[in-house]
């Protein structure tokens, strides 16, 4: 257990807005081993990105953590005090958003915004800083880091901002990057370049990343493990095979079946998950996904499911497969 | 399907200025610049490309809500460059990106709706013109109750069938479909694609199938025209276009699409271009697309690529068709 | 992990028979209908301040609109023997008359020198600075806003010219301007109040006309700014441009989609308005630029009253306190009402 660089167990996470408590975490649980690259795949409203900022202590009020804990790299999240989240953040642990157009300040230069991190965590003079931020800027395929530097924001283009953004978490060698939609807002072939790029730094640097995306087709090149979530809840959780070759949980099967394949051959009619995503304001008892499941049970809608192992590495929430399990046993205990 | 071409451009120039460096130049964007094609009665035809190639301007330019800057624009073998668009209102619409803010967000659904009905005096009484939208909410697969709400009640999705269902009320033939799923989670745009294919067969409608989105595009269209900055690269059947392409960009444009299968993923040729997508202001010399391709020569820079048919009905510019020809496919 | 028992609670084979649609749709409630006005209400309703506000300029209509028609005495009612009588005082002909057993109603505020009640006198004259205000932000807000409106709407050369001739008229003294009027139109006003059908010009005076006037020559100028900003912004939302490719009219455009949509800045600088336009009547009012004698403005009976400061201090107080509050309420009322309508609160 204790190798897992990240670990959360059973997660609460709730936002309590005037319009009322907007559950967003309803008990997530999750790992990531070092050195693999988990992938949090959903739509809008699943809680992936609030799980990865809740990692980094960055959900502020008016949302607050219910339940749960969570571990990273050995440190308790949940009991640190800002002081000591600060000091890993950016250090141990770095985020690159989605929006590589806010996300950097549009007043200061590209290298005052890489310096600001080395400075913040690391003992080195300014000089130094500077050294470190060419070499950064070289590491994520600037040309021209020392020109580049005096550069503000708005003189690059959205896969160079991206760039950036990944220059500045990658500054002080975090063990863990934490990528929130990082290609959403770019264009298809840019999106190639940074997802390449990402690559190959977790390779020479030995990084863990989770990425979080909506994307099925990002996180199957990518990822090594793959996490579905759901209305606050990760619903399935497996290696990226078992997601894509044997999905187990109904709502896994029905984003794969409802996105268009590029290379069919003949054209099959896409079939979409009926209903409408849920109202985090308004949560259901029992399954979230219970009023879009095509085989939705009595059970579902009453009870929360459990989780049922198929394996060591995959596991689901499903009635469905507790059904088979209930059969079995029933049938053992008829004969 | 039928041979009829309903609508049809011809050497569409839409240019848009901005401020110069210097006082009093005069530059422009030349958002679309110089691209033909037609689209048959009946079919989709998609138009796809990155940001800032045009195909938004294209879509927009075509119903005139831009005027263009030089270039005819034909519906139903009428020249429409300059006429007064209020009758083509009537046979030519569209359905926007933005299910957020193309909803006037202080009126309610139903009379966003009935604001169509009411421009062309499509109804004669009060009844008439609920019942015609409660038939159009239904359409859509929206409730009758729906009509008294107002737009931020709803999600995403069902906003988008709000628009277009406004889109349906004037009747139209030909639907200029602007990224109507592009803002949508992935769920929930499988639902709106499939709405807008069985719309299409209940009502014979025409579309122009505008998306960054290839895999959509190629699934909903039967043409498709892949723009790059402005200029049409290739153009060809889905299925041509998707496993026979000739254009260095295009070849990239389906490489870099992810595919969603992990065993082929990893199998995958990708050819990762280099660079960012030049500025629309000052677009490169000659070929638009050599600073990025592979191939790229002087003659690229020289000469602008003629647009050339390779095989029936497929079309591409660039000098260099022959030595793509050669190259490995992405995928088998 | 491994899955609890699921038989920790009570599961038979009937829970897990499929669920029909009726079940499922049953678990979809929709949230109750909040239009953009009832949001904005209630989130006023909440504000104590504004609520208060409201109240009082309430208080202050009832009180200058509806009371004096009750009041036993009249405006311009001069009782002779009751000159500067002080609040609830009576003068020794009232007394006489109320020895006799007569009722006499007393003179809340006492009288002012002419023997007329102060208190009826200064609720006409807070109804005179209410009317005043609120016809003068009526014309500001019509002129500004459709002068806004087509500016912000048609941009370019329409835009430019239109924002020139604003810029221009900003630059012009309201208040010479004022004095100019009233002098010039004096003689014109007092012949058109003779014809038949516009004697009210003689009760209202060439002085207020000439106010109405420079208002509408003026004042519309911030306004039409404020609207032509916000049309700027708003069309360039996509609901324009998709009623444009319906085929609507740019009447109906910014009729429909602009004006509709800004009404909540219209509504908070109009109720912002209302002040600065009843300050600007009292000021002139005060300096003997307003309304004609006998009919009373807060201003004007402030005015009067520096005669004589001293002695009859109360003749001050009363139109300067209720000038103060009525300003005041209109002012955190407004306040309110732009917290209520603004976008960024919603959650």
């Amino acid at each position: 257990m204790s190798e897992n660089l990240v670990d959360i167990h059973n997660e609460k996470l709730s936002f309590f807005t005037p319009a009322g408590e907007v559950k967003a975490l309803n008990d997530v649980s999750l790992y990531v081993r070092p050195g693999e690259i988990l992938g949090i795949v959903g739509e809008s409203g699943s809680g992936k990105s609030v799980t990865a900022y809740s990692l980094m202590g960055l959900t502020a009020h008016p949302g607050r953590l219910t339940g749960g804990d969570i571990y990273f790299n050995s440190h308790h999240i949940n009991r640190m005090t800002e002081k000591e989240m600060r000091r890993i953040r950016g250090n141990e642990v770095s985020i690159i958003f989605q929006d590589p157009m806010t996300s950097l300040n549009p007043v200061y230069t590209i290298g005052n915004q890489i310096r600001e991190v080395i400075l913040l965590h690391t003992k080195r003079t300014k000089k130094q800083a500077n050294e470190r931020a060419c070499e950064l800027l070289r590491l994520v395929g600037i040309n021209e880091p020392e020109k580049r530097m005096k550069q503000y924001p708005h003189e690059f283009s959205g896969g160079m901002r991206q760039r950036v953004m990944i220059a500045i978490a990658l500054a002080c060698e975090p063990k863990l990057l934490i990528a929130d939609e990082p290609t959403t807002a770019l264009d298809v072939t840019i999106q190639a370049q940074i997802l390449e790029l990402m690559m190959s730094l977790k390779e020479k640097l030995d990084m863990s990343i989770i990425i979080i995306t909506h994307d099925l087709g990002v996180v199957a090149g990518m990822c090594d493990r793959i996490a579905v979530m759901y209305a606050g809840k990760v619903v399935e959780c497996g290696t990226t095979d078992e997601i894509f070759y044997q999905p187990s949980h109904e709502y896994t099967k029905g984003l794969l079946r409802s996105i268009p394949n590029l290379y069919e051959r003949e054209h099959k009619k896409l079939v979409p998950i009926q209903g409408l995503p849920v109202d985090l304001l308004d949560l259901p008892e029992g399954c979230p996904f219970a009023t879009r499941c095509p085989n939705c049970m009595k059970v579902c809608m009453k009870h929360m499911p459990e989780y049922t192992y198929l394996n060591d590495s995959h596991y689901s929430a499903c009635w469905l497969l507790d059904k088979e399990k209930f059969m079995k046993k029933q049938r053992g205990a008829l004969t | 399907m039928e041979d009829k071409k309903l609508v049809e451009v011809q050497h569409l120039k839409e240019y848009f200025p901005v401020k110069g460096e210097r006082p009093f130049e005069r530059k422009y964007v030349k958002a679309v610049d110089d691209i033909s094609f037609y689209i048959r009665k009946g079919e989709t035809f998609g138009l796809v490309g990155e940001s800032g190639c045009g195909k938004t301007t294209a879509g927009r330019t075509i119903l005139r809500l831009y005027e263009p800057t030089s270039g005819k624009i034909f519906y139903d073998g009428k020249d429409i460059t300059h006429v007064n668009m209020l009758p083509y209102r009537r046979k030519m619409q569209i359905v926007f990106q933005d299910p957020y803010a193309s909803l006037d967000p202080r009126m309610t659904v139903g009379d966003i709706i009935g604001e169509a009905i009411d421009i062309h005096h499509l109804a004669t009484n009060a009844k008439e013109r609920r019942d015609r939208i409660v038939e159009l909410l239904s359409l859509v697969g929206l409730n009758t109750e729906h009509a008294n709400r107002y737009p931020h009640e709803f999600s995403g999705g069902q906003r988008q069938r709000v628009g277009i269902a406004r889109a349906l009320a004037v009747d139209p033939e030909f639907i200029v479909c602007d990224e109507p799923v592009s803002a949508l989670d992935v769920s929930i745009q499988a639902q709106v694609v499939n709405m807008f294919e069985e719309l299409q067969e209940r009502l014979g409608l025409t579309y122009l199938f505008i998306a960054h989105n290839l895999s959509v595009v190629k699934h909903i269209s039967s043409r498709i025209g892949v723009m790059y900055l402005g200029k049409m690269m290739e153009l060809a059947d889905s299925y041509e276009l998707t496993f026979h392409s000739v254009h260095p960009y295009t070849r990239s444009l389906i490489s870099a699409i992810p595919i969603a299968d992990p065993k082929a993923a990893r199998a995958a040729h990708r050819i990762v271009l280099k660079g960012d997508v030049p500025s629309p202001v000052d677009p490169p010399s000659g070929c638009r697309f050599r600073t990025r391709c592979p191939y790229a020569d002087e003659l690229c820079a020289a000469e602008e690529p003629d647009w050339r048919e390779v095989s029936p009905g497929h079309f591409a510019a660039c000098h260099h068709l022959d030595r793509v020809k050669d190259e490995k496919p992405v995928t088998d | 992990m491994t899955s609890k028992n699921p038989l920790s609670f009570q599961l038979n084979t009937d829970d897990f028979l499929p669920a029909s649609d009726e079940e499922k749709q049953n678990l979809i409630k929709m949230r109750p209908s909040i239009s953009f006005w009832k949001d904005a209400m209630r989130r006023l309703c909440k504000n104590k301040v504004a609520m208060i506000s409201l109240a009082v300029i309430l208080v202050v209509m009832i009180f200058s609109f509806i009371v004096p028609a009750f009041y036993p005495y009249r405006y311009a009612q001069q009782i002779k023997g009751s000159e500067y009588l002080h609040p609830m005082t009576y003068s020794e002909q009232e007394q006489a008359r109320m020895d006799e057993g007569e009722k006499v109603f007393p003179h809340i505020l006492g009288t002012d020198n002419l023997g007329r009640d102060y208190a009826v006198r200064v609720m006409v004259g807070s109804r005179i600075s209410l009317l005043v205000g609120l016809v003068a932000s009526a014309i500001v807000l019509i002129i500004g806003s459709i002068y806004g409106a087509v500016s912000g709407f048609f941009g370019g050369w329409v835009d430019t010219i239109m924002m020139r001739i604003v810029d221009i008229i900003y630059t012009i003294p309201d208040i010479l301007l004022i004095v100019l009027l009233s002098f010039a139109l004096k003689a014109p006003i007092a012949k058109l109040a003779v014809r038949k059908g516009f004697g009210w010009i003689q009760v209202m005076g060439p002085n207020l006309i000439s106010i109405f006037i420079v208002f509408a020559l003026l004042y519309w100028v911030g306004m039409a700014r404020i609207v032509r900003g916000q049309i700027l912004t708003l069309k360039q939302n996509e609901y324009v441009t998709a009623a444009k490719a319906l085929g609507a009219s740019n009447a109906r455009i910014i009729r429909k989609h602009l004006l509709t949509n800004c009404i909540g800045t219209l509504i908070v600088t109009t109720t912002l308005q209302i002040p600065s336009s009843i300050f600007t009547e009292s000021f002139l009012s005060f300096l003997g630029m307003g309304v004609a004698v006998p009919l009373p403005s807060l201003g004007s009976l402030a005015s009067d009253s520096l005669n004589g400061l001293t002695s009859y201090p109360y003749l001050l107080m009363a139109p300067a306190l209720l000038i103060s509050l009525i300003i005041l309420s209109f002012n955190l009322f407004g306040d309110g009402l732009r917290d209520a309508f603004d976008p960024k609160m919603k959650s």
